[in-house]
């Protein structure tokens, strides 16, 4: 029985990538552009995970990177929501064009 | 076509699906919901990967704990506006070229990898391996993330606090 090869989860992980870079430069909200760059971690665990079965050296070590990737993620989340709040509070806005007070 | 490449297809299809959904949904809650099938169909990818506490973390993480937090980021501001995409249709466009010509550059780098024959014996005592090699091996980068953790609900609660004083001045 034929499995699926390697090549599959890595397109799988590329597209999603792209998906994550186009929505987090395009989108106007910020919690979307959070959420944006969250799909994008996404899709590298998703190589660190298929490496970690179809690497060169198959090992359990890939799945911790992975769950270190996540863990990470998650406390950028949680630091990321915290400024926004911040920054929501001064400037009454969550639009990302908003935040240019550095511009001029 | 094997049920395992079967499988694949449709947990790739349901993923992709949900990042296309995020990027063309106009409500910003209904783009947060629609990531969420995304998040569950790549935790089927992690089982389908040989790595089953992975797929729970990502499930109990991602479908739950940042999707609700990101709606809670929602509720607590504006939300009544659509979110439109910023800048012209030519900016948009050009974006799209450059992530277009990203993604075919690493797709031919991609599309023909081979190495070495694929574990089998990951899937054994998932978790037991995960928890040996966490305690032994990696035992300093797994205290040095409880800092991480430590650090950053510290951060959150100071960065997201009222300041009194600020408050008053403007009131």
């Amino acid at each position: 029985m034929s499995s699926v090869p390697l090549s599959a989860y890595l397109t799988l992980a590329i597209i999603l990538f792209c998906i994550g870079l186009y929505g987090a430069l395009t989108k106007k909200n910020t919690v979307i552009v959070l959420i944006a760059i969250e799909l994008m971690l996404n899709a590298v665990n998703i190589n660190l995970v298929a490496f970690s079965k179809y690497g060169m050296m198959p090992s359990i070590d890939g799945q911790i990177f992975a769950l270190f990737a996540i863990a990470v993620a998650a406390a950028e989340a949680a630091v990321g929501l915290a400024i926004l709040i911040a920054i929501y509070r001064n400037r009454k806005s969550v639009n990302v064009d908003d935040y240019n007070s550095l511009k001029n | 076509m094997s049920g395992e490449f079967f499988i694949f297809i449709v947990l790739s299809l349901i993923a992709i699906g949900g990042g296309i959904m995020m990027i063309n949904l106009t409500k910003v809650v209904h783009m947060v919901v629609a990531l969420v099938f995304t998040f569950i169909s790549i935790a089927g990818i992690y089982v389908m990967l040989s790595a089953e506490f992975i797929a729970v973390v990502q499930i109990l993480i991602y479908s739950g704990a940042i999707t609700i937090m990101m709606l809670f980021g929602i509720m607590l501001t504006r939300h009544n506006d659509k979110s439109e995409t910023s800048g012209g249709g030519f900016r948009k466009f050009l974006i799209f070229l450059a992530i277009l010509g990203f993604g075919l550059v690493f797709y031919l780098g991609i599309y023909q990898l081979e190495l070495g024959e694929p574990s089998t014996s990951l899937h054994e005592n998932n978790t037991e391996q995960i928890g040996i090699a966490l305690y032994s091996k990696y035992i300093i980068p797994f205290e040095l993330t409880s800092v991480i953790l430590l650090v950053a609900l510290i951060g959150a609660i100071v960065l997201a606090k009222r300041d009194d004083k600020e408050g008053e001045e403007r009131e």
